[in-house]
């Protein structure tokens, strides 16, 4: 197995993700570059809509890998994440293969030619660096997270009717999580673990700016101060960045130079998905 | 370093975050990829390799500033003499200032100066302690609040912007002075000692009757429980709906492979869902404890067929519809305010308190009713009637008691606890958050 490293150092990590649009703060870089460096997957958790995902992305973009994704849901189990043998192949090379041997044919179909790959044996089999995503990891059944486990720790895959399938060059894996549910120690033992919260205000204006470019410094800078001072009270769900920038770019569309408490009480509903959020929050503006 | 790391790693374990040795070695590996000076990147890399949980976080930071704290400079020498209020005066007026514009870096020096001047504990005979509390006091940090008027000159909004940002910076600088006085009491006796104190358990850990059991923090902490919990619990239902084989889909489905029947397909069962019948004593002895415990069930609704919730001290009222508002937290207010469950002298009295429930609402209770008793069963020497709860538990499907106390205290005093046990399915311990959450997803 090849080993190459993406980045150079930790100022690297961040110079590149930031070529590619992601704003990594110091703790962010670090890790990236850790899971880099140590061949450890990474595992990313924070509530919704702080760009866990897009974090994946951005190293996939940012170090020019193709990004191969496993969307984790509710019954997923190894013939949609990892590999499925090709029934309906096997069957007709049983009827073609009338009259060879049965020795020979039950070689025969357990062949790589039959074998249908899935984004984790895929990851393994390519001869380029590959970023493989498992995305929201917290979906999947209990017990279909061991599943995970050979590949996270060995890069390898055992696929009874043939063999162990090791990783040809290690990918890069990031891993998120809502935090829906509790993840196994086994898991968590084998990745670094990275705990994205929401930004400070010089960070989140950065992001804003960085993403809605047309807006002027002084909105960007009182939507994030807003946005914060949301955050602190007790709310059923916290605006999170991507509702900020949906924010931003609301309040570009209409034109408004400055936030008064109008605009706000007609905009909110884009940072707040709750009636009673919208409520606690304007009244806490307000008063 | 590795020293201090294996130090550290002791300590993460005393404070109950469990850390393999295999991780301990990945942090040492990850070490290596880091500066040692850059104190940001050690942390970083030790949180990553050492935490998996965002709750054990806040353990971690404690912990990391005690056994890696860097020095930092010299600190001015504490004064033996009594009160200067003037140095007080100036003190405040600087971290006053230092709070309006926000500046971070003063903020740190004020917190070391003022730790250093007015931290110490006088008259300690075991060497010096000091106290954040005593810091807090001399600088009094209420009247700055008070003193901060936003620019009138500014609108609405940003008043109450500048209100928030100085509220949430005056919170910061609390932090601050507490990491401070936590550093020096380290510098002078090892941060193991301070590490004994200075960890808190984790939220879920906290006992709910236990003084220390932060309430603002609790109720954050029960959205996010209550949504992991909905997902577990469904999760469960879920599963075990899978009925017997269903023959016509899997042949029909064997089709699509020449007649063979590679995939199997299964009936559904429909899932049995409960009827919740919650009563709760709200009493001043158990009423944290009471308000958790509604909350979530009430979160959790949408996993019952229906959730009916009834709040008692010596008399008992229906309170099911204050929650029908989705704020929780508001709607446990009202109840407290507006239910109507005292009608003595404001003591838990059990007995008629199940006994008018029968009365009232037993007919009520169908075969899939399942009834969930929460109190300490602390009953001031009064009339136990345990024939109505003995009636009640034999209509509904099940019947749970749960207790707030710990176990060892059940039956002391006037505690009827095991003279009540006796007639429910299962009398459980529910001390905290975690017990809590246990008991929901193993038996509801």
């Amino acid at each position: 197995m090849a080993e190459e490293f993406r980045f150079s150092g930790i100022d690297d990590v961040r110079t590149r993700l930031e070529s590619v649009g992601y704003l990594a703060d110091s703790s962010i870089a670090t890790v990236v570059h850790l899971a880099d460096r140590l061949g450890k997957p990474l595992l990313v958790e924070g509530p919704a809509g702080v760009g866990k995902t897009e974090l994946a992305k951005a190293v996939a973009a940012s170090s020019k890998l193709p990004l191969v994704r496993l969307q984790c849901y509710e019954g997923v189990d190894e013939t949609k994440a990892l590999y499925e043998w090709n029934y309906r192949k096997q069957l007709l090379r049983i009827q073609a293969g009338q009259g060879t041997s049965w020795d020979e044919l039950s070689d025969d179909i357990f062949d790589e030619e039959f074998l249908l790959e899935r984004p984790v044996l895929k990851a393994l089999r390519s001869d380029d660096p590959v970023v493989l995503l498992i995305d929201e990891i917290d979906k999947l059944d209990f017990e279909a997270e061991a599943l995970l486990l050979e590949v996270l720790s060995d890069w390898q895959i055992t696929i009874p009717e043939m063999g162990t399938v090791e990783a040809r060059v290690r990918p890069y894996v990031v891993l998120t999580s809502n935090n829906e549910r509790e993840l196994s120690e086994a898991l968590k033992r084998r990745c670094l673990y990275l705990y994205l919260d929401y930004p400070d205000v010089e960070r989140e204006k950065a992001i804003v700016l960085a993403r809605v470019p047309e807006l002027s410094e002084t909105l960007a800078e009182q939507i994030v101060r807003l946005v914060r001072s949301i955050r602190e009270l007790e709310l059923k769900k916290a605006p999170s960045i991507a509702e900020t920038l949906d924010w931003a770019r609301t309040l570009l569309h209409l034109s408004i130079t400055t936030i008064d408490p109008e605009t706000l009480r007609q905009t909110m509903p884009v940072l707040l998905k709750y009636q009673t959020d919208i409520t606690k929050a304007t009244d806490h503006l307000d008063a | 370093m590795l020293d201090r790391l294996l130090e550290l790693t002791d300590a993460l374990r005393g404070a109950g975050i469990p850390v393999a040795v295999s991780e301990e070695i990945d942090a040492l590996n990850a070490i290596k990829h880091v500066e040692f000076v850059d104190k940001d990147g050690v942390r970083s890399a030790l949180a990553a390799t050492m935490i998996k949980s965002d709750s054990h976080r806040h353990a971690f930071d404690t912990l990391f500033e005690l056994y890696f704290a860097t020095g930092r400079g010299p600190a001015s020498e504490p004064r033996e003499d009594e009160d200067r209020p003037a140095e007080h005066d100036a003190l405040r007026d600087e971290l006053f200032d230092a709070l309006v514009t926000g500046d971070v870096a003063a903020l740190g020096d004020i917190a070391r100066r003022a730790v250093a001047n007015f931290g110490r504990l006088q008259n300690s005979p075991s060497g010096d302690w000091y106290s954040n509390y005593q810091v807090m006091r001399t600088l009094d940090i209420q009247s700055l609040l008070e003193r901060f008027e936003p620019d009138p000159a500014a609108s609405e909004i940003e008043r109450r912007l500048q209100r928030d940002e100085f509220e949430a910076r005056v919170r910061d600088f609390r932090r601050l002075s507490l990491a401070e006085t936590r550093r020096r009491v380290a510098e002078q006796r090892g941060p193991a000692a301070v590490a004994r104190y200075a960890v808190t358990p984790v939220i879920e850990d906290l006992p709910f009757l236990s003084a220390t059991a932060d309430m603002a923090e609790l109720r954050k902490a029960i959205r996010p429980l209550a949504r992991k919990l909905a997902t577990r619990v469904a999760m469960k239902r879920r599963r075990s709906t899978r009925g017997a084989l269903d023959i016509r889909r899997t042949v029909r489905h064997s089709m699509s492979t020449g007649g063979v029947p590679f995939d199997t397909e299964f009936r559904h069962r429909v899932p049995h869902r409960p009827e919740l019948i919650v009563l709760c004593d709200i009493s001043s002895s158990v009423a944290r404890f009471a308000r958790f415990s509604l909350m979530l069930t009430h979160a959790l609704a949408a996993q019952f067929s229906r959730v009916r919730s009834f709040a008692f001290v010596d008399s008992i009222d229906e309170v099911t519809d204050f929650f029908d508002d989705e704020d929780f937290v508001a709607a446990v207010d009202r109840m407290n305010e507006e239910a109507d469950v005292v009608s003595g002298d404001g003591h838990s009295d059990y007995g008629s308190v199940l006994e008018s429930f029968w009365e009232t609402y037993g007919n009520e209770i169908g075969p899939r009713a399942t009834l969930l008793i929460l109190g300490d069963a602390r009953n001031n020497y009064r009339s136990r009637r345990t024939w109505a709860l003995k009636a009640l538990s034999k209509k509904a499907r099940h019947t749970f008691w749960l207790n707030p106390e710990p176990i060892g205290d059940w039956d002391t005093g006037d505690s009827a606890a095991s003279e009540y046990a006796a007639y429910v399915d299962r009398m459980v311990e529910v001390r905290t958050l975690r017990q809590l959450e246990d008991f929901i997803a193993r038996e509801l």
